[in-house]
């Protein structure tokens, strides 16, 4: 029995996972030349060795699961949750940090709920939240922008920080919390955000050095969305959540809660918006149902920011909306063509 | 009626409390953050079911079948108040770090299980023996949950055992590496679930393992 049905030219589709995982990466370069270019190739450091310990242990584990290796190395999927997992790190992170952390990431976030399109949660920020709730001294311990501190460490530095075998204390002096990290302090100490933000650490707008960044990671998302990678409910909603609960506050009383402007560029809300909730596995599936997705994930980012015990909330709050999804695209399915 | 050493197999392993029933989880996950934390709620778990076992077996013939749940939560509830006082009597530090979960051993479902699914409908002897093996069953897993947490989460074993052995005890504690940052996760709440999860995994593997040997395979027909 066969029914091959050969008719028109039929055009293959170009858009295969491996593809739409290039134009991810392609998208993150500028933003994250950018980070090297204030905080130096520490970042840079970050990543390749995620990327490798992830290939590793995808490696591994797809064996162990008696699952093709090649096929699913080369389609790109763990090389960019190691990209985005090593981005949420501090700039310098020992070796160790990154191995767990994408270890989790991979092992615990992705193969153990069945792999590639099975994963409620975020690979990336699972391993991320680990770490941060495990080893909250190494994961932050941020270091200034070259800007401010006037050098920053050089490659070699880097490595030899993040194998152990330079002396961490002798850095001491170029860390630093992040410019939400203060804020979150300074408020916590009753003074006024307008004094606070006299601190070297802020720029034109929000932190120096991070508001450039966060451009950067806006020009990759504008690629995104231009090449169809992404669609644009979710980073939207989600900016839109964040300005509008920063500015009713600011509205309120601008020395206790920061500007729209600051909330945006500060931290993580862009790369946030635009690369970490858009991950097409574990996020909303139905237009509407993203659009609750994003201006979920984008409230509870303030209301972390804001009144949470950390001092960002990406991580959390993308972890909460994931759980969140199936309900959400249960209540949001279209309306079928032709269905009363 | 079960032998023996039907009784002493279902009690460590086939049907054991934590691995197989999923029963007492709350204090399960709740205390193992060491392996001396584990073993003092085993322990006083272990002797809880034992006596409550064997008294619900004692009074199996005069209890009318309407009372007979608040008949067993009272015998248990009484048990556990022993149980209670002794430890603040004895060791008394330990008993504050265990805390409420002692007096919660109450509601342990593995010993009101354990009182209605086999020692109401058994003898004494028997009955006993059930307490004793369920009740060792879940110490074990206690006291190995409760040493892969603190091996991953502080990098010792047995620390603060002089709570529950004495000051002779200090020296068991065993740092296996001085420098070992911590993994706070397998303290804090998740770890109770991965570790259990582990643990239930590595029976379940041991359980299947002989069932994957091969079959010794039938010679090849002729001309095959």
């Amino acid at each position: 029995m066969s029914s091959v049905i050969v008719s028109s030219p039929y055009v293959a589709p170009g858009n295969t996972l491996k593809r739409l995982m290039i134009q991810v990466i392609i998208a993150l370069v500028p933003g994250t030349l950018a980070y090297a270019w204030f905080f130096g190739p520490g970042v840079i450091v970050n990543i390749v060795l995620a990327i490798m310990f992830a290939l590793t242990f995808e490696a591994g584990i797809l064996k162990l699961r008696g699952k093709p290796v090649m096929p699913h190395l080369t389609d790109f999927s763990a090389v960019v949750a190691a990209w985005l997992f090593a981005l949420c790190l501090p700039m310098h992170a020992p070796w160790w940090l990154v191995l767990t952390g994408i270890g989790f990431a991979m092992v615990a976030g992705k193969h153990l709920y069945g792999g590639l399109g099975f994963n409620p949660f975020n690979p990336a920020m699972v391993g991320y939240v680990v770490l941060l709730v495990s080893f909250p001294l190494e994961m932050t311990t941020w270091y200034l922008p070259g800007s401010v501190s006037g050098e920053t460490l050089s490659l070699a530095e880097s490595l030899a920080y993040s194998f152990g075998s330079a002396d961490i204390g002798q850095w001491d002096a170029l860390s630093s919390a992040t410019p939400l990290d203060h804020v979150k302090t300074g408020v916590g100490q009753d003074i006024p955000i307008s004094e606070i933000s006299q601190s070297p650490l802020f720029g034109d707008y929000a932190g120096e050095g991070w508001e450039w960044i966060a451009f950067w990671w806006f020009v990759g998302g504008v690629y995104m969305l231009a090449t169809k990678t992404i669609r644009w409910h979710i980073p939207a909603s989600l900016l839109v959540a964040v300005m509008t609960l920063s500015l009713i506050f600011y509205l309120v009383d601008p020395e206790v809660y920061a500007s729209p402007l600051f909330h945006l560029l500060s931290g993580a809300a862009v790369i946030g918006a635009f690369f970490i909730a858009t991950d097409p596995v574990s996020a909303a599936t139905t237009d509407l149902g993203r659009i609750y997705y994003g201006l979920m994930i984008g409230s509870l980012i303030y209301v972390i920011r804001t009144w949470g015990g950390y001092p960002d909330g990406i991580a959390f709050a993308v972890l909460l909306a994931n759980m969140c999804v199936p309900l959400i695209d249960y209540y949001t399915q279209p309306r079928v063509y032709g269905e009363e | 009626m079960s032998s023996n050493s039907e009784i002493t197999r279902n009690g460590l392993w086939s049907n054991n409390v934590a691995l197989v029933q999923l029963l007492g989880l709350c204090p399960l996950l709740a205390v193992t953050s060491t392996v001396v934390n584990g073993i003092g709620l085993g322990i006083a778990t272990l002797i809880t079911l034992v006596l409550s076992n064997t008294i619900v077996s004692l009074i199996r013939g005069f209890v009318r079948k309407e009372v007979r749940l608040p008949v067993f939560v009272l015998i248990i509830a009484s048990v556990v108040t022993i149980i209670e006082l002794a430890m603040k009597a004895l060791f008394y530090d330990l008993y504050l770090v265990l805390g409420i979960f002692i007096p919660l051993i109450v509601t342990n479902c593995a010993i009101i299980g354990r009182a209605e699914g086999f020692a109401s409908r058994n003898p004494v002897g028997p009955s006993a023996l059930d307490g004793l093996m369920m009740g060792t069953g879940f110490l074990v897993v206690l006291a190995l949950l409760g040493g892969l947490r603190e091996i991953i989460g502080f990098g010792t074993l047995f620390a603060n055992a002089e709570l529950m052995f004495g000051d002779g005890a200090q020296s068991l504690t065993v740092v296996l590496n001085q420098d070992y940052p911590g993994f706070l996760l397998a303290v804090l709440p998740p770890g109770a679930f991965f570790g259990l999860a582990i643990l239930i995994v590595a029976k379940n593997w041991l359980d299947l393992r002989p069932a994957e040997k091969p079959e010794p395979a039938p010679p090849l027909p002729e001309g095959a």
